[in-house]
């Protein structure tokens, strides 16, 4: 056993137990950040902040919401935004931040593929990074079926529907994930428990495997700059501050990351108090009703892209396309041949790749809102071709890029 | 060395017990999924066929899915009859052609609407279409709408029993088992 003395202080008695110095210097004021980034490098404390509202905003809402399919769409729309104390502040808070976190993530994203962050060791960070997306994705979705109306039913029919795999037709697999034959009360429940238990547990545990796998290649820069940390921080710490490229994470650097996180929450409170309707579709203020498809059934906005890659081909095709979709951002640090992990300005034709391969989702995105009809399907198809073309066009455009 | 074959004799025994108990967990977790005997016992429906009117879509259910009853007109029955495929679909009670199917379009299972005066299916949510008989006639549905297990009964129609009438059009490839 570990010898202890008497303490001198609670600091102390503490530090004895618990090496809470040792700790604070390992995670905070001795963790390396370079200085040469700018303010897309606080996306992931925003997300981070986000992902807290979302925990502390559905805490609440779960002590009055009711997972039964009689009550759960009054306990929404009756019981908390009409009884219960600022119970509409939680739902719109609520709402609002879900939607809002994707818009981050994908800002997070492709600030990641423009600075090349996703190799040369930052490999598990980009994979780790794709897996909270996708835990994401599953716990917007599963949210979406808890007030029951229209869209959460419809939305639920046809995404459950995805898994019967088109012509193989897996009708009992689609009946097994529901429980029953159509959406109903088990369907409910089941989604209730992955909301709230079972995906938020895979979230916690992955953001922890997002941040270790920051640790040993640390930030990337705006210049892609390979950076010798410990040369570096032994500048910082010798007193050099001015010399050294890189900061500590605490105060430093915190105190940037909370600056923007601070202008974050004014734009992100401006919308939960005034533009909170943007993240409720009108659709589902009406209760569920399966005998009655919703006139125009489309995803919210943040995953319309996927949705208009499903949608302007045959079934089986289709599928296959959204599949494609799904996992081929995983598949970035192989796909991309090229050494240099520099910003994508400096990198010839992945330049205009970036470029594209933004646009061509910003174009999906309009056009998985609109109806299917006409011209609208027309520049669908074509976006979508765009998307799987560029994917293919990458290993090769990269192969052949010059050396930085 | 005799030490250490030992533990690997624990370690691959410990692996084997995990091993069976992590089958049977799964085998539980996956029963635990499983649609409810009530659920899956819950559903015949029977149709009394003689109220429906002529080219006027009725919506019945039927396990919690929509069911399409429409009667065929003269003028439909006409357009059917120079095509032996429309003619499969439908089913004969008394003297009088009827489609019966889910009202689930076989693409991602939207309700599609009925135009009586184009005699058309439409689904909104991907643009798929149908003809009076749920022939598919647009992209993307893979196929006609399925038609639900049925027995004809006299002038009713039992839905979820299969007749020898349900079983020849599976045999033929007109419906999948819905």
């Amino acid at each position: 056993m570990a010898h202890f003395t008497k303490a001198t202080s609670l600091h102390d008695w503490l530090n004895q137990r618990l090496a809470v110095d040792t700790l604070r210097r390992v995670l905070a004021t001795e963790y390396w950040i370079p200085k040469n980034i700018n303010f897309l490098w606080a996306m992931g404390m925003v997300l981070a902040i986000t992902f807290g509202i979302l925990l502390i905003s559905g805490i609440f809402l779960l002590m009055y919401y009711q997972p039964n399919v009689d009550l759960a769409f009054d306990s929404v729309n009756y019981t908390i935004m009409q009884e219960v104390g600022y119970g509409w502040l939680w739902r719109h808070v609520h709402g609002v931040a879900a939607s809002v976190v994707f818009l981050i993530i994908y800002i997070h994203m492709f600030t990641g593929i423009y600075y090349g962050s996703y190799k040369k060791g930052r490999e598990m960070i980009w994979l780790s990074g794709m897996l909270l997306f996708v835990a994401f994705s599953a716990e917007a979705f599963s949210g979406y079926m808890l007030p029951w109306g229209q869209m959460s039913y419809w939305a639920g029919m046809v995404i459950t529907n995805l898994f019967a795999g088109g012509s193989l037709h897996a009708d009992g697999l689609v009946e097994w994930i529901r429980g029953d034959y159509v959406p109903a009360q088990a369907f409910l429940n089941r989604f209730f428990m992955l909301h709230v238990l079972l995906i938020p547990l895979a979230i916690l545990g992955l953001i922890g495997l997002h941040f270790g796998a920051l640790r040993i290649p640390h930030v990337n820069n705006q210049d892609g700059e390979e950076l010798d940390f410990e040369a570096e921080a032994a500048k910082y710490k010798s007193g050099d501050k001015k010399g050294s490229k890189v900061i500590a994470f605490v105060n430093d650097f915190m105190s940037k990351d909370m600056m923007v996180v601070g202008i974050y929450l004014i734009f992100f409170f401006y919308l939960v108090f005034y533009h909170y309707d943007f993240a409720m579709d009108p659709v589902n203020f009406d209760p569920a009703d399966g005998l009655k498809t919703p006139a125009h059934i489309y995803p919210e906005w943040y995953f319309l892209w996927s949705y208009e890659i499903l949608r302007p081909f045959s079934t089986d095709v289709g599928l296959i396309a959204f599949a494609f979709a799904q996992v081929i951002f995983f598949a970035l640090p192989f796909l991309d041949r090229s050494p240099n992990a520099v910003p994508a300005s400096r990198r010839g034709l992945f330049k205009y790749w970036f470029w594209a391969m933004l646009i061509d989702m910003i174009i999906l995105t309009a056009m998985g809102k609109v109806p299917p009809e006409g011209l609208f399907s027309t520049i669908g198809l074509y976006a979508a071709l765009t998307f799987i073309g560029l994917w293919i066009a990458l290993p090769f455009i990269t192969k052949f890029e010059k050396k930085v | 060395m005799k030490n250490s074959s030992r533990r690997g004799f624990m370690g691959k025994a410990f692996g084997a017990v995990a091993g069976v108990g992590a089958v049977a967990s799964l085998y539980a977790m996956k029963r635990s999924w499983d649609p409810l005997p009530s659920v899956k016992a819950a559903g015949f429906t029977t149709l009394d066929m003689s109220g429906y009117k002529e080219n006027e879509l009725v919506t019945e259910k039927w396990r919690g899915k929509p069911i399409f009853v429409l009667k065929q007109s003269a003028e439909m029955m006409k357009k059917a009859e120079a095509n032996p495929k429309d003619m499969e679909r439908l089913i004969k009670i008394g003297d009088a052609y009827y489609l019966v199917c889910l009202g689930l379009c076989t693409h991602l299972g939207c309700i599609p609407g009925y135009d009586s005066g184009e005699q058309t299916f439409l689904c909104a949510c991907h643009g798929g279409m149908y003809d009076f008989t749920g022939e598919v006639t647009k992209a993307p549905p893979p196929r006609g709408l399925d038609i639900p297990p049925f027995k004809i009964d006299g002038q009713k129609l039992v839905l979820g029993e299969e007749g020898p009438e349900y079983k020849k059009m599976l045999e033929s490839g007109i419906t999948l088992r819905a």
